[in-house]
């Protein structure tokens, strides 16, 4: 029997029975359904963290302090002032393919401007910070090199906090008391939204480290030193040299603990991933389980299809058909009905992730490829709990399936 | 014996066919040692009472079963020990089947049911040529203008027209009908039987299965079974003519229930 008149054939069936059908496709439309929802709610988020991932510059290696003291205690990254200015020289000197190093300094402080006072972050970083991490200035300009050799006075404010200080007001050439200490702002920098850990990237000011050592935080030592490498390839064996170049520097015996850790945004990158791999995987297991559901209730209804129609089975087998013949239109019927709760439940999902998008402000990424994955799968449900049902129907007798009541 | 026959025209040739049934310990002997030749261009009427083995006869000549001993050659060829799909396209190619409750595939038009053989055969027609080939075996049954109806919108003698049209649409050497007119009335039976006896006259070999005398009356040669074995085969003598039996009843449509043709 041609397919065209299967396929004809499976459509009058489901038609008969359109709510049975649809009931019935309801386990599919919604495992699919929530499959391309989560996989565009999903892929939204990835696409989040690329774009985070790509707002910290580009192959950047950050150098922390710490992490482990001599009696085995962890202090977390910059807990141990182990990193010298010397440190980021030595770096920025001896190893191959760095192209900029800024040292950073972190604390938060109360400031004020006016009659306007701010808890916010405070960056103490080099000229080429500004670079490093791709952070273009809004308004005004960063300070210089000059600026960070003379410990000047000069700041550079983020959105978040200009905005919380300085209103609408331009803080450019304003002064801004940091901790009672007058700076002047040099300039505003462009918005950078949240940051992967979720904190405001723009609630900040950023000033020379020399500034911030001697005139907020004190101390001598860095929390962490922003190293940027030529290229990606070259970041492993820059990572490799700067550790060697540390422990050498530290006196760090071999067989000891480092007294920092170099981490890079890959790491970052793949911890984040792998957050959303965890979550993909689950979404993965509660589709399955509703796959298989699905799958179950179209067999049940097939079966059912199959008892109800064993009089025109019985005539088809005396006209003629093959077992095969009687195979392949159950299947079809049952493909057909898998195919359609696949097709609709694509366009449930899609609605559902553009709804999501909507109400909880989540971006979403519709993926063509799940789509595609989704229809196959479905169909494959059909024909897989499509067989038995469609078996028992070729096998039949025909004396018997005439005369059935 | 076989090789023998094929020459004078014997369609249908039974040689000591038995059909055992088994049902738990039971051994019931259905039919038992049955011979018969059936020519081509017969008209058989197979009579008997309920489980006289006559249905279980028109199974085996029908290819629906296959016989437990004996040879059935249909057409010269032996399809006693034949698979289950070989006998399928026996019943597409050599066999029209006429059922007693019609057998139509409900919600699916006059044109559709008479197509449906087709659709199982080898041959690949186009969507035009199946529906040529329909309307024309429609026509030829008198249901022209009907194609498009379904079932239900369809009164059983047209149905039963249709199911006749379903058996011929393969150019079968024999059709096979099983009580065709256990579902209609009196009126209705005749002109079945009318139609019947127009394509016998056309050389088409038909074998009937029917427990009313007077239906078997229209056939040319009556075979009566009792307990799975042939009692009685002879030619019918009193022939009905199905188009005088009409003309007879012509003036009495309204009662036609209660007049026997």
């Amino acid at each position: 029997m041609r397919l065209s008149s299967s396929f004809k054939v499976a459509g009058r069936a489901l038609r008969k029975n359109k709510l049975r059908s649809v009931l019935t496709a309801l386990g599919i439309i919604i495992g699919v359904g929530a499959v391309i929802a989560m996989v565009s709610i999903g892929n939204g988020a990835k696409a989040q963290v690329q774009a985070q991932i790509a707002s910290l510059g580009q192959n950047i290696l950050q150098v922390f302090s710490g992490s482990v003291t001599s009696s085995g205690i962890r202090t977390g990254f910059g807990g141990a002032g182990t990193l010298k200015i010397e440190d980021a020289e030595a770096i920025r000197r001896e190893v191959p393919g760095v192209v900029a190093v800024s040292e950073e300094v972190s604390s938060n402080a109360q400031v004020a401007a006016g009659n306007q006072n701010w808890y916010t972050r405070i960056l103490g970083e080099s000229a080429e910070y500004f670079d490093i991490r791709q952070w273009l200035l809004a308004d005004g300009a960063a300070y210089s090199s000059q600026d960070v050799r003379s410990a000047n006075k000069v700041c550079v404010i983020g959105h978040t906090a200009s905005y919380n200080i300085y209103g609408d007001e331009d803080p450019v050439g304003q002064v801004l008391r940091i901790k009672g200490v007058p700076f002047v702002v040099t300039g505003v920098l462009t918005q950078k939204g949240f940051s992967l850990q979720g904190t405001d990237q723009d609630d900040v000011v950023i000033m020379p480290y020399t500034s911030a050592m001697k005139r907020v935080a004190g101390g001598t030592t860095l929390r962490n030193i922003n190293v940027q490498i030529v290229s990606a390839d070259q970041i492993e064996s820059s990572q490799q040299q700067i550790v060697s170049l540390l422990r050498q520097r530290h006196n760090i015996r071999s067989g000891r603990d480092d007294d920092f850790t170099v981490r890079n945004q890959q790491e970052v990158a793949d911890t984040a991933n792998a957050t959303a791999d965890v979550m993909t995987g689950l979404l993965f297991a509660v589709a399955c389980v509703s796959l298989v559901v699905g799958g179950i209730g179209i067999m049940n209804i097939m079966l059912v299809s199959v008892t109800e129609r064993t009089r025109e089975i019985g005539v088809r087998l005396a006209v003629g058909a093959h077992g095969r013949d009687i195979l392949t239109q159950f299947l079809i019927e049952a493909v057909v009905l898998s195919a359609m709760g696949g097709v609709i439940g694509i366009a449930a999902g899609i609605v559902a992730s553009k709804v999501i998008s909507m109400i909880k402000n989540w971006p979403t990424v519709i993926s063509p490829l799940w789509m595609l994955i989704a229809f196959l799968v479905s169909a494959a449900v059909g024909i897989f709990f499509g067989f038995y049902p469609a078996r028992e129907a070729s096998q039949l007798d025909p004396i018997d399936a005439l005369r059935y009541e | 014996m076989a090789e023998g026959n094929q020459g004078n025209g014997v369609v249908v040739e039974l040689d000591d066919v038995h059909k055992i049934y088994r049902s738990g310990e039971m051994e019931v002997h259905a039919v038992c040692g049955v011979s018969l030749k059936i020519q081509t261009g017969e008209f058989v009427a197979l009579m008997g009472s309920s489980g006289s083995g006559k249905s279980t006869l028109m199974n085996i000549v029908g290819c629906l079963d296959r016989p437990t001993h004996g040879r059935y050659l249909l057409d010269g060829q032996d399809v006693s020990h034949l698979e289950r799909d070989q006998l399928a396209d026996y019943r597409n190619t050599k066999l029209g089947f006429v059922f007693q409750s019609f057998n139509l595939l409900p919600r699916t038009s006059a044109r559709e049911n008479v197509e449906l053989p087709l659709l199982y055969g080898t041959r690949r027609l186009t969507n035009a040529e199946l529906r040529e080939k329909a309307d024309e075996v429609l026509n030829s049954v008198g249901l022209t203008g009907r194609e498009d109806h379904h079932p239900s919108q369809l009164s059983g003698g047209q149905q039963q027209r249709v199911a006749i049209a379903r058996a011929l649409i393969n150019d079968p050497e024999v059709l096979l009908a099983d009580e065709p007119t256990g579902n209609l009335d009196s009126r209705t039976s005749v002109e079945i039987m009318g139609i019947f006896q127009q394509l016998n006259n056309h050389g088409i070999t038909v074998i009937m299965v029917t427990h009313e005398p007077d239906i078997a009356s229209y056939a040319r040669r009556n075979v009566m079974m009792r307990d799975g074995a042939v009692k009685t085969d002879r030619a019918v003598k009193q022939r009905f003519v199905a188009t005088d039996e009409i003309a007879k009843l012509g003036g009495a449509e309204s009662e036609a229930d209660e007049i026997q043709p």
